[in-house]
């Protein structure tokens, strides 16, 4: 009996060995911020209870015959094989668990799609591999990338708190209003998910969804793209402010303000200097994910910039390839991402820097007349 | 020679995923980059599911099912050599693309266009290919097995009479007839797509990517009860037989497994609940899966009822199947979790899902081979394995296992997405505990090569029957079986 004694230790010890030395590690789904993700988490915690439950009576049964009916004991087998009315008894009990579990499940979704009246609506587009939040109301946007360093990653440096969920710009939305969230991609599936909200949906190229969020607290609320999107989805967070309506409103101002300004910056004289100097910055959030940061590439899906013949020759051809992209491979068309003046910086950039030494540069004047050419 | 290939394969794909949980061991990137790391997760699914599992369960069956249903051999031994010979050609292909420049494909098992047409490596084309061959394989494997049941069993095995794992074969190759084509389908279109310019999966040519989710689960789906239908009926034999008492309800048992294969083929949507599916097919596809529970649930309950006042033995098939049942059925709470549409929006392609079908996939097809093999090892060899081996692995296995996937449900639950190469740091014990876990099952996989060299080579001899409760004709002739077993076939009343 003691051998008995000993293996159904280590049978429930495999089971609950997880569960028991690491109390204080996370174990369960956070409730969340928003009457969404409150409802999930109430639905999950029925689930969870009603297999737990289940889970003890079966096993119950299974592991009283495991030590009361072992042959080692002088059992003799009995020989029964059926039992209609059991049979029909264990179809029918869950049939009726499962219509109960239906019920509040259907209630939920049918709240969940409801996406209409909305105080704000963003437009979310998924791209290899950052976000862009567009503000459709209010004429800006912008894109949001991770800023957790490579030297991180790479274990060159400590890692901060929030490693690999920091982004550059993230997207703010006042606390208490409705938002609707409009979400598509420019390249491959993406999908956008903050688990605070209970907010998940697939960002699909050519297609856009429809989803809607409420937060009711302030704060900064942090979730990943759940949609493998290639090299680097891994490293695009989603992050998100929520703030009081009034700061809402004062960071709108500003953000269009700024938008503006950007727009009149076509029309100002560039020099080299500065070209390169905002090239750099435009290459390494647009380019450097694929083409790396010194130009090099990672051959054959994403060519070397330095010393190639698209960066040293003919500066229309490089227009092109940037603005418009090559069809069939993983270039995009830029055209639509940047604005001129970035366009011309990176193009700049990519001229004159890691030893391509043309010497040549390209105005956002230029790069306008370019696309409105076409 | 289809078990050997798939060891082979089950060692290469347990060596990726190795790769993988190495990677995971510590948050930031310490031993392959994020596109090798692509490669590894993709080719890991590929060849457990393709390489591994499949063939595992249709060499079963090659053996076995001749055995069972009292018949010399296979009804069509050319056709089955055949379709052997084209699963090595088709994985040498598919790791061959492992050295090719670019790279083997990197866009996970499910490979979603257009991540994989417009976005993918070069070497997709032959991906493709390796695709339609093993493909052409299965569907062969299948005819083959449905010949034989329908056409060579023993005079007097009425339909209601034949052994599960019969059964489950059954309904298994037609499934694989019923979806076979249509992933030869999909990838057929994924090739128009990137070598002849057509776009079915192209928006910006009209396509729609979301018809490659659709098109693609509609296989995916019934494939997940292809690789479990099997182990489902080896484990109805062994339970039995170390309960010393007949399997509870064989009647509902066959009625079940019908069920679920049937409702298989109408719950494929629930793989994609966030992509936007309008609300009515939304709640059809979460109803539809839910019912999956009750068959599914009857069968555990019949396991459960057989051992309820039986004569028990532990010995390593009868650990094995019990573990099977108490593993499978925490892998179907979390698939129940899973079905309830909103919940999933938050359990959705993170590590909760991983969890999920490893604990499926795992304890379920991978215990349920193991099980049978050691059940039906005498029988094939004519000597006894080494039990005190065989229950060292099956207890290292089974803590391994959990220690490995258990914690991936507290991982999905915490937020942690799937296919990520590094992690925020609030994930970062869980990982190097399952990594650990991971590594024990890994290793423990050795001993059972060494356990079945072992018995090959000699040992204790076995009698026609070692069981003392197994029944069925496989164990009416001696062991090891001979070469065309039944030159008469044998009555059966």
């Amino acid at each position: 009996m003691r051998v008995h004694a000993k293996r159904a230790g280590v049978l429930l010890g495999g089971l609950m060995a997880p569960a028991l030395s690491m109390a204080d590690w996370t174990l369960n789904m956070s409730p969340g911020v928003t009457g969404t993700s409150n409802e999930i988490f109430s639905l999950h915690m029925t689930i969870l209870w009603i297999c737990v439950v289940i889970g003890v009576v079966v096993f119950g049964v299974m592991f009283w015959s495991i030590f009361a009916h072992r042959k080692s004991s002088g059992r003799k087998p009995a020989n029964f094989h059926e039992n209609t009315l059991v049979e029909i008894l264990w179809t029918i009990i869950p049939l009726v668990i499962l219509v109960v579990m239906a019920i509040p499940a259907t209630a939920t979704l049918v709240d969940m799609y409801d996406t209409s009246e909305a105080e704000v609506d963003i437009k979310v587009t998924g791209y290899q591999w950052r976000w862009k939040y567009d503000y459709i109301d209010e004429e800006f946007g912008y894109f949001s990338t991770m800023s957790t360093s490579r030297d991180e990653i790479y274990n060159r440096t400590k890692k901060t708190e929030n490693y690999l969920l920091d982004v550059d710009n993230p997207m703010v939305v006042p606390v208490g209003a409705k938002v609707r969230l409009l979400l598509t991609a420019n390249d491959v599936i993406h999908s956008w998910w903050v688990p605070a909200f209970g907010v998940k949906k697939d960002a699909i190229p050519g297609f856009i969804n429809e989803t809607w969020t409420r937060v009711d607290e302030p704060g900064i609320y942090r979730g990943q793209c759940t949609e493998l999107c290639g090299k680097d989805h891994g490293f695009m967070p989603v992050v998100v402010k929520a703030v009081p309506q009034e700061e809402y409103d004062t960071w709108v101002a500003e953000q269009k303000e700024a938008a503006q300004r950007e727009r009149e910056l076509t029309e100002k004289d560039w020099t080299m200097d500065e070209l390169m100097e905002r090239g750099e910055k435009a290459y390494a959030s647009a380019c450097a994910s694929c083409h790396q940061a010194d130009g090099s590439g990672s051959p054959p899906a994403f060519p070397a910039l330095k010393g190639s013949q698209i960066a040293l020759e003919d500066m229309d051809a490089h227009l092109d390839v940037v603005v418009n992209g090559v069809s069939g491979t993983a270039m995009q068309a830029f055209g639509d991402q940047l604005n001129e003046v970035d366009l011309a910086a990176v193009i700049t950039y990519e001229r004159n820097a890691w030893g391509n030494d043309t010497g040549e540069m390209i105005t956002p004047k230029e790069v306008f007349e370019y696309k409105n050419q076409e | 020679m289809y078990l050997i290939f798939s060891f082979t394969m089950f060692l290469l794909g347990g060596a990726m995923a190795m790769v993988i949980r190495a990677e995971l061991f510590q948050p930031g990137l310490q031993i392959v980059e994020p596109e090798f790391f692509n490669q590894m997760t993709t080719m890991h699914g590929l060849i457990m599911v393709f390489g591994a599992v499949m063939p595992a369960f249709v060499g079963l069956a090659n053996w076995m099912i001749p055995l069972m249903v009292g018949a010399p051999d296979m009804a069509l031994p050319r056709m089955n050599n055949w379709s052997f010979w084209l699963l090595p050609c088709a994985f040498l292909i598919l790791v061959s693309t492992l050295f090719m420049q670019g790279g083997a494909p990197n866009f996970g098992w499910t490979f979603y266009a257009p991540l994989s047409t417009t976005y993918g490596p070069p070497s997709t084309t032959f991906f493709i290919f390796a695709v339609h061959i093993m493909g052409v394989s299965s569907i062969m494997g299948a005819i083959n097995v449905i010949a034989t049941i329908l056409n060579m069993r023993a005079p007097g095995m009425t339909l209601m009479k034949m052994p599960l794992f019969v059964w489950t074969w059954l309904i298994t190759a037609f499934l694989l007839i019923a979806v076979m084509p249509v992933l030869a389908g999909v990838v057929t279109m994924m090739l128009m797509d990137i070598n002849f310019g057509t776009s079915f999966f192209d928006a910006s040519g009209g396509g729609d990517p979301v018809l490659f989710q659709h098109v693609f689960w509609f296989f995916g789906h019934p494939e997940v009860y292809i690789m479990i239908l099997p182990a489902f009926g080896a484990v109805s034999h062994i339970i039995p037989a170390f309960s010393r008492k007949p399997l509870f309800g064989y009647a509902s048992m066959v009625y079940a497994v019908g069920a679920i294969a049937l409702l298989s083929f109408v719950v494929w949507a629930h793989h994609m609940f966030t992509v936007g599916i309008p609300i009515a097919g939304q709640l059809f596809f979460m109803y539809a899966t839910m019912l999956i529970a009750v068959p599914t649930g009857v069968k555990v309950f019949n396991w459960v009822a057989t051992m309820f006042r039986g004569s028990l033995t532990f010995e390593a098939p009868m650990l094995f199947a019990v573990a099977f049942v108490i593993l499978f059925t925490i892998g179907g709470f979390s698939g129940l979790m899973l079905a309830i549409a909103p919940a999933d929006f938050q359990y959705h392609d993170t590590y909760f899902v991983v969890a999920h079908f490893h604990y499926v996939l795992v304890p379920g097809a991978i215990f349920g081979i193991f099980a049978s093999a050691y059940f039906w090892l005498p029988k094939w060899t004519g000597h006894m394995y080494d039990e005190t081996l065989a229950k060292t692995h099956f207890w290292l296995s089974f803590v391994g296992m959990n220690l490995a996937f258990f914690p991936m449900h507290f991982l999905g639950l915490a937020g942690m997405p799937r296919r990520i190469p590094d992690y925020a740091l609030q994930f970062a014990d869980f990982n190097m505990v399952s990594s650990i876990g991971a590594f024990m099952f890994g290793a423990t996989q050795i001993l059972f090569l060494v356990i079945v060299v072992k018995c090959v080579r000699g040992g204790e001899k076995a009698a026609a029957n070692p069981w003392d409760g197994a029944e069925g004709l496989e164990w009416t002739v001696p062991s090891p079986a001979p070469y065309h077993t039944f030159a008469t076939p044998p009555e059966v009343k």
